[in-house]
């Protein structure tokens, strides 16, 4: 079908995407989001990393390092997974690209339902 | 109108290779991208931690025990690093997306602060980290 389509029909409305500038704005909002998040969280992870057990335990049951690990997970990983599906799309092509795409989505919603439930269960 | 022939045009070689010479742009370009993908490794290994925390005391001395090992701290340091070039390289796009910064020269400088900033504020937290 897309065989008879003009590059100017393509490049109309939502574009050769078919989604529109909304993947770039995801990615913009999430790096804001993580320029803040990110140097918090190095300091918060980087001072509980190398307490023993129980002590390690009790810092990740308060409230602020629980919150600053959880949103970094869940903001960087997205933001992972958005930006990993770019330089697949940009490398890979055909049935390639798509297990790519798909690969990536499936690890990183994996890497981050086993690091949200950690982080729930410490903190709960 | 006819639809252009597409698939048989030439196509500008890769930005990295015999094609180029060095480019700090290409490479700072390049360079985000690599930390971006590598910062998965960081993920990984702080959820694995995460989770032998919240499983019990012999899970946690196993991936403590790898986190802190020295090729652990190799590692680790090196994820820092990519966090801060792949922020501060972040921080680049969103003041391109201004419509700023873009001539070559200013891109050019940009880039070799981006990475000297970065190698500054990885030594500076790994001390800030270290004497608690």
């Amino acid at each position: 079908m897309g065989r008879f389509v003009t590059a100017r029909k393509r490049a109309e409305n939502l574009g050769a995407s078919g989604a529109g500038t909304e993947h770039f704005w995801q990615m913009i909002v999430s790096s804001v989001a993580l320029a803040v998040l990110l140097p918090v969280f190095a300091f918060t992870f980087g001072s509980i990393l190398g307490l023993p057990y129980e002590a390690a335990r009790a810092e990740m049951a308060r409230p602020f390092p629980a919150l600053v690990t959880a949103l970094t997970l869940l903001v960087g990983l997205w933001h992972f997974r958005q930006g990993a599906q770019v330089v697949a799309e940009d490398y890979a092509h055909g049935l390639p690209r798509k297990a790519l795409v798909i690969a990536t989505v499936v690890i990183t919603y994996g890497v981050l339902a086993v690091g949200l439930f950690a982080v729930a269960r410490l903190a709960l | 109108m006819p639809d252009i022939p597409r698939g048989n045009r030439p196509l500008s070689p890769f930005m990295l290779g015999s094609a180029y010479r060095f480019q700090w742009t290409s490479a700072t370009s390049i360079l985000n991208r690599i930390t971006g993908m590598g910062l998965m490794v960081g993920a990984v290994l702080v959820v694995w931690w995460l989770m032998a925390l919240a499983t019990g005391p012999r899970a946690f001395a196993l991936a403590d025990g790898v986190l802190r090992s020295p090729l652990g701290i190799v590692v680790l340091v090196g994820c820092l690093w990519a966090m801060w070039y792949h922020l501060l390289g972040g921080i680049r796009h969103l003041v391109w997306s201004t419509g700023r910064a873009l001539e070559i020269h200013t891109a050019i400088r940009f880039g070799q602060a981006i990475v000297a900033l970065s190698v500054v504020l990885t030594v500076l937290t790994v001390l800030v980290l270290w004497w608690r």
